[in-house]
């Protein structure tokens, strides 16, 4: 029960909203006394000054007779003439506390004092009153009833009873304001997120209309579980690839090695051998190319980016290229702008590069287009673009986002040597320099063989 | 060190029975004595053995401390040396053995990535990098080449296999008095292969040496270079200098 945050909150507060309200009652009161105070002695102060002006004009009668009519009148003030000894003579009250008219001038304190009763039963009251000492040595008092005291502390306790009534109320109200309904949401919340961390993905976590602090803590937590779901997903599909593309040349290895142990003559089993070593070095290339791609992924070889020659760069990928599309019956051309240069690293771009080449020249030779491939390296649009273009089979539209995916090769190139992590390292690659990787068709005119244009495009560097 | 050892197993065969890379050692490289600092002990079995069959003792150290104990108390032509080590990791070891004045070429071998750790590991004194998993006969051929490396001068003004010579200040190539005439990339990738003569060079290390790129070229590159380079020196001559060592890669030599 008090694990539970609405009951700890609502506590705190009826605490707090008690102690406030004790102190506000008492406040309230004490102020409104003092007030009181100040306007009875005032008031007081008046019919002591009337009163002396009386006595010094008409002597003790005209005294009296004034004291008398106004002691009559209804809420009439207090009036007492004492003896020199503080016996009572006349005045409307039976008795009053002794020694207060012993000392003139204001009662510091208020004291206690008995009314005239009708009933019988005496009862105390307070009063505050000015005593004043005539010169022939009788006294005088005028002073005001405080009423009952224990009247007083009735109010006081009553007040105090009624704030702390709404007080309760009012903690009643905040549990089920807060308890009820906002901490409901969390408990929601939480019960949302024990599925989701039970492996259940596509829950979300329950979003109300009012978009408050709580509607947007879900909204971006299902926008982060969201983002979780598709990366999961993109992991969960590439081990699958990575399943499905290791365990066919893995079957391929077997086979070999079972054949090459069945063979009798010499030169064939060390053919099926050979056979078997060639089949484990594409599976190591695609290891290491799989690893490549998740460290830089990984961003673990930022650290050594300098400022490398692009131009230089696709030169010399261009010279290395050359031959090898020659052998392929295809031309290479180069159109490269003079020392462009960027952040980055040489020997990643390189071999983004080497693999677009290689691509290049592998679907080149099917097209039906000139047998072409070009390197391009040119400054445009605030962005230096280095292009290799193909006039290849090309690649359709709605197929460009996928062949950057690890494994993903299109039905055509199956039957191609390759891994299917080219475009995947090119995209890791470009990523890693703050770039994107751009597909398009060489010459979209062409309908049979319109080619492919892969392009790097590298952020200028900040001068 | 050019002496043929009449005592290698290889000598007696033909060259045409011995897989290239082999022959290639018994021929040139006798003797050589390597450490391999290794702690994958089946790893370390394997190329204990075949680095014997190649004619090259081998000494063998399963942790750093005893591979560092090993290194700084024997003469190595060679030290192979893994990266991750237990008891005194891999670069540590090499960089003791340096400041104990062991000069001896060191090749590391690594499970880490390509790219940037090869930079690390050369900066701890390593002279060549070798990322696993890789094949034997690359690492054969680089531990044959940095074993020989003390014994060619880097300032040797000119190389000579056969009638084949080239001189590296004029760039220069002739065969049989006769000049050839070779593109700038050529030139490098025949001054690279003669510098090596009588041994293996891989495509990798092709690629590293003749265009300064580290990682395995998965296509056929440079075999089209290699033999476009073949097709001029060899073109107008009889004897084939220049040979393709399956599996392997390619040896400039004179088979006399």
């Amino acid at each position: 029960m008090f694990r539970s945050t609405a009951v700890r909150l609502s506590a705190l507060y009826i605490l707090l909203f008690a102690l406030c309200a004790a102190f506000l009652v008492f406040y309230v009161t004490a102020m409104s006394e003092r007030l009181l105070a100040q306007q009875t002695r005032q008031a007081v102060q008046e019919e002591v000054t009337d009163i002396q002006r009386a006595y010094e004009r008409g002597g003790i009668n005209l005294l009296l007779r004034i004291m008398e009519r106004r002691a009559r009148q209804p809420g009439a003030n207090l009036y007492v003439i004492a003896g020199p000894n503080g016996e009572i003579l006349a005045g409307n009250v039976a008795s009053v506390q002794p020694g207060v008219l012993n000392e003139e001038g204001w009662t510091d304190i208020p004291f206690r004092y008995e009314p005239f009763s009708e009933q019988g039963t005496p009862r105390f009251h307070l009063a505050t009153a000015n005593v004043l000492q005539l010169d022939n040595g009788m006294r005088i008092m005028i002073g005001r009833d405080l009423g009952d005291p224990s009247r007083f502390r009735y109010i006081v306790r009553q007040a105090l009873m009624v704030a702390l009534a709404i007080m309760g109320l009012g903690a009643l109200v905040i549990w089920f304001g807060i308890g009820r309904n906002a901490l409901k949401r969390i408990d929601r919340m939480s019960a949302a997120s024990q599925k989701i961390m039970a492996g259940d993905l596509s829950q979300r976590l329950p979003v109300g209309r009012s978009g408050d602090e709580f509607d947007r803590l879900s909204d971006s937590l299902n926008a982060m579980l969201g983002r979780i779901e598709k990366l999961n997903e993109g992991l969960r599909q590439v081990s699958d690839n990575i399943a499905h593309d290791l365990k066919t040349p893995l079957t391929r290895l077997r086979n070999k090695a079972a054949d090459a142990i069945a063979e009798d003559s010499d030169d064939l089993r060390r053919a099926a051998l050979e056979g078997i070593i060639a089949e484990s070095d594409q599976l190591i290339r695609t290891f290491n190319a799989l690893l490549m791609i998740s460290r830089v992924e990984a961003g673990s070889i930022a650290a050594e980016m300098t400022e490398v020659d692009l131009s230089v760069i696709s030169a010399d990928s261009a010279e290395l290229y050359e031959p090898a599309a020659e052998e392929a019956g295809l031309t290479l051309t180069t159109e490269i702008a003079a020392n462009l240069k960027v952040n980055g690293n040489r020997e990643l771009i390189g071999q983004a590069i080497f693999n677009l080449l290689d691509n290049a020249i592998k679907y080149a030779a099917e097209g039906s287009g000139p047998p072409q491939i070009g390197v391009r390296l040119e400054t445009a649009d605030g962005a230096v673009r280095l292009s290799v273009c193909d006039n290849g089979p090309g690649v359709p539209a709605e197929k460009r986002g996928e062949v950057t995916k690890r494994f993903v090769r299109l039905d055509e190139s199956r039957s191609k040597p390759g891994t299917g992590l080219g475009l995947s390292l090119v995209e890791a690659v470009m990523e890693l320099h703050g770039g994107t990787l751009e597909l398009s068709a060489t010459d979209e005119a062409r309908v049979e063989s319109p080619g492919l244009t892969v392009t790097m495009v590298f952020p200028v560097p900040k001068p | 060190m050019q002496t043929i050892s009449p005592n290698s197993p290889a000598s007696s065969k033909t060259p045409d029975e011995s897989t290239g890379a082999k022959m290639a050692v018994d021929a040139i490289v006798p003797h050589m004595k390597i450490l391999v600092i290794e702690d994958d002990l089946e790893a370390a079995a394997y190329m204990t053995k075949a680095f014997r069959e190649a004619g090259i003792v081998v000494d063998h150290a399963s942790d750093g401390e005893s591979g560092l104990f090993m290194g700084s108390e024997n003469a190595y032509d060679v030290m192979v040396i893994d990266r991750m080590l237990p008891r005194r990791d891999g670069l540590s070891v090499i960089s003791e053995l340096r400041k104990r004045g062991v000069n001896a070429p060191v090749l590391i071998l690594s499970a880490l990535g390509q790219v940037d750790d090869r930079v690390t590991g050369l900066r701890a004194g390593g002279d060549d990098y070798l990322p696993k998993p890789y094949a034997f006969s690359e690492l054969l051929a680089r531990v044959e080449v940095l074993g020989r490396r003390k014994g060619t001068p880097e300032q040797d003004m000119a190389y000579r296999v056969g009638d084949l010579e080239l001189d590296r200040l004029s760039h220069e190539v002739k065969r049989a008095g006769k000049e050839i005439l070779l593109q700038p990339r050529e030139f490098r990738l025949l001054e690279y292969l003669m510098k090596n003569a009588g041994q293996v060079v891989t495509r990798t290390m092709l690629l590293e040496n003749v265009w300064d790129y580290h990682f395995d070229p998965q296509t056929n590159v440079i075999d089209v270079h290699v033999s476009r380079l073949r097709s001029k020196i060899e073109k107008d001559f009889d004897k084939p200098l220049l040979k393709t060592i399956r599996g392997a890669g390619y040896m400039i030599k004179d088979e006399g």
